[in-house]
């Protein structure tokens, strides 16, 4: 019976230090955000300069909104302004900033069946690939990345419902798991590059096309409404929201860098 | 003795079969043997009276509260030493703590297990997994002892041990309910012999007058197949 | 084939060079899965004794009912916990959500009732060898299960352990009402499916190779256990 004791002392002394562990908040953000590896590389200098733990949630943007929304979040970080905004005017969100962009990338097979490498207009690219029926996967997931992939397509004027067909693929996933199953099935697909430079199991892929400025992917920062949620962490949270587009905040972003390369570009208001 | 129990038209109905029919039987004496062919109800009739199965019809009187402990073919023994089985019957009688150990010791002197009394119950021999069960009776001081074919799967040694632990059961006062196979058996333990026959009650006859000569054909002839 | 050698020694250097980050997640692992299957034993076990001894109206179809809800799956159970422990729900200001204990609670619903439909089937069996003696001796119903499961513990092992690897095994629930946090919510199944998405797959596999190896090394000691305890006990 001791060793039983023994384990379950342990198991509750975990768990209640875990929970009790009060300094803390929590920031609903994305998957790609967080596979790019910039949370790993940013979260511990704000702790140990603030003694705050910050405990990031992962999930795609809409996820990660209705979180919020829902109060189960102090802090917002995502990149899609179109539906950070859409948050405010619903009252759950405020004190908004822009804190950094990272791009998208078009990934696709090396041996390039329609023919869009090495160029920098994603409009035109994306048309080629719709003209040649290539194959081409999509996130299908509400997630920043799938809003953008969306735009791009509603850019180059093609009207997806119209010309669906097997050749376009709804992964309905998150950024790495949609990798895979590009990379499985040798099929184009829109990236951020963040995820992509992180990203182990390439097979055939490569970058095909990159630098077009709508291609960047601006990020945003907010905190909860405390009037609509009262146990929201305001003050934490705003701590950490005013260090993220601080000058140190800023500079520990532009530091962090895969292989050599620089994943974010700090942007935040002066 | 006079009588201490009286069944009434006792019937037992199972999924349309008729297992006991109309048993009417009064017991005075202090060791009544069942007796009969297999398949004739015997486990059933001592299970109706002890309270483990309900009768469909009929009436079990009792001219007083008796308090009962009940022997099975196979002993049943829980998954702990034989001093703890012989407790746990205690326990559930409500008999108080220190209480509880001295009747249990004596209870296994009794059955000469003294010895074993740390072993768990479990790996021991049938013979005396059963002596087991008997100390576990005795603890109880019970004053109705029911003994469903006791010996039937023991050797002829452990078969002898428990004969003489039944009859200092009833040496000490506790009255026999049993039924058995063994014919010697039954010579030697019974003052009385009731015999039934496909759920009826053919006879109920002192022992000894039962084995000189039965009242009906039928166990005359059941005496005769059985008997070496 | 590659990658399967190549995660295999990846996971040999990570347990051997006593990687603090793998080990806390193999202990947080243990520790939410042992945690649930505990508290599944303690209201499971009662339960599924009293449903094997008890007479009462409804019981056939609340054993059809735990029967049943074996086969729940962990999202569903993770979903509904959630949705329960969520600041927008009635439990939610107990700020459970995304905790470990969070992670204790979806766990136990989703094994409670494993634990509950294998005790009963256990506690059926023995009920029938030691009916008849039980009731002679006078042990109520209540007396009888609590008998009959102590007598029964070691077979109840495998019910706890069959919970354990429900437990530990599962992705679901927890990835649901954890959040998966790096260091305070990130267990094994959770973090492999986080390696996966990320493409890197040997580490997914080394920590998969890891889980096995804990659920074989549970299972082995187990079925040494019951030996034993059945060549000592009987």
């Amino acid at each position: 019976m001791r060793p039983i004791r023994h384990l379950l002392l342990a198991a509750c002394a975990f768990a209640l230090q875990a929970a009790a562990a009060d300094n803390f908040i929590t920031v609903a953000s994305t998957t790609s955000t967080e596979q790019s590896g910039l949370f790993g590389h940013l979260l511990p200098i704000f702790e140990k300069l603030s003694g705050i733990q910050v405990r990031v949630v992962a999930l795609g943007t809409g996820q990660a909104l209705d979180l919020a929304r829902r109060g189960d979040a102090d802090v917002v970080f995502v990149h899609d302004a179109a539906a950070e905004e859409k948050f405010i005017a619903a009252g759950y969100g405020i004190g908004r900033a822009e804190v950094m962009y990272n791009d998208f990338v078009l990934v696709g097979p090396r041996d390039d069946p329609a023919r869009v490498a090495g160029g920098r207009d994603i409009t035109a690219a994306l048309k080629k690939i719709e003209a040649a029926r290539s194959p081409f996967v999509s996130r299908g997931d509400r997630s920043g990345t799938h809003a953008a992939e969306l735009r791009l397509w509603q850019l180059a004027g093609i009207d997806l419902d119209r010309v669906k067909g097997s050749w376009y693929r709804d992964a309905g996933a998150g950024m790495g798991p949609a990798l895979n199953t590009a990379a499985a099935m040798n099929a184009y697909i829109l990236a951020d590059r963040g995820t992509w430079l992180a990203f182990r199991n390439r097979q055939n892929l490569a970058i095909a096309v990159a630098g077009d400025r709508r291609l960047f992917n601006q990020y945003g920062v907010m905190l909860v409404n405390p009037a609509k949620h009262p146990h929201v962490k305001q003050e934490a949270g705003q701590k950490f929201i005013a260090w993220v587009i601080s000058a140190a905040g800023q500079q520990a972003i532009a530091d962090y860098r895969i292989g050599g390369e620089q994943l974010f570009f700090p942007n935040a208001k002066k | 003795m006079s009588a201490w129990l009286r069944l009434d038209g006792l019937d037992l109905v199972e999924q349309g079969h008729a297992i006991i029919r109309a048993v009417s039987l009064e017991f005075a004496a202090g060791r009544t043997l069942i007796l009969g062919p297999n398949g004739a109800g015997k486990s059933t009739l001592l299970r109706l009276i002890h309270g483990l199965l309900k009768p469909s019809g009929g009436g079990v009187s009792w001219a007083d509260p008796l308090r009962q402990a009940m022997v099975f073919q196979r002993p049943v023994m829980l998954r702990t030493t034989v001093f703890k089985n012989v407790l746990y019957g205690l326990k559930i009688a409500g008999v108080d703590g220190s209480e509880r150990e001295r009747r249990t010791h004596e209870a296994l002197e009794r059955v000469g297990l003294a010895p074993l009394a740390k072993r768990p119950a479990r790996v021991l021999s049938g013979g005396e997994q059963q002596r087991v069960a008997l100390a576990r009776a005795w603890a109880l001081e019970p004053q109705l002892l029911f003994l469903d074919e006791p010996t039937a799967s023991l050797d002829p040694a452990s078969s002898r041990e428990v004969e003489r632990i039944i009859n200092d059961f009833a040496d000490a006062g506790t009255r026999l309910l049993m039924t058995t196979h063994n014919l010697g058996q039954a010579r030697r333990l019974a003052d009385e012999i009731v015999y039934l026959d496909a759920g009826r009650v053919l006879e109920q006859t002192p022992a000894a007058e039962f084995f000189r000569q039965p009242r009906t054909a039928q166990a005359a002839a059941f005496i005769h197949e059985e008997l070496p | 084939m590659e990658e399967i050698a190549a995660s295999l020694q990846l996971a040999a250097s990570l347990i051997i060079g006593a990687d603090a980050k793998l080990y806390g997640i193999v202990a947080l692992s243990l520790s939410v899965s042992l945690a649930a299957t505990l508290i599944a034993c303690i209201v499971g076990m009662p339960a599924g004794a009293w449903l094997a001894v008890g007479r009462f109206p409804g019981r056939r179809a609340l054993i059809v009912l735990f029967n049943g809800l074996m086969g729940l799956p962990p999202v569903v159970v993770g979903l509904l916990v959630y949705l329960l422990l969520s600041r927008a729900g009635p439990l939610g200001s107990f700020g459970l959500l995304f905790t470990p204990a969070a992670m204790v609670i979806a766990q136990a619903v989703l094994v409670t009732p494993i634990v509950a439909a294998l005790t009963r089937q256990a506690i059926a069996d023995a009920w029938l060898e030691y009916r008849e003696q039980l009731r002679s001796l006078g042990a109520s119903r209540p007396r009888a299960a609590a008998t009959l499961l102590w007598d029964g513990r070691f077979s109840l092992t495998t019910s706890a352990l069959a919970g354990f690897g429900r437990a530990i095994a599962e992705v679901g629930a927890v990835i649901i009402v954890g959040g998966n946090i790096d260091g305070v919510t990130r267990v094994m199944t959770t973090t492999i499916a986080l390696e996966t998405s990320k493409g890197d797959l040997p580490l997914a596999l080394a920590l998969g190779a890891i889980l096995i190896a804990v659920v074989l090394a549970l299972n082995t000691a187990a079925y040494f256990f019951r030996n034993w305890a059945a060549r000592r006990w009987g």
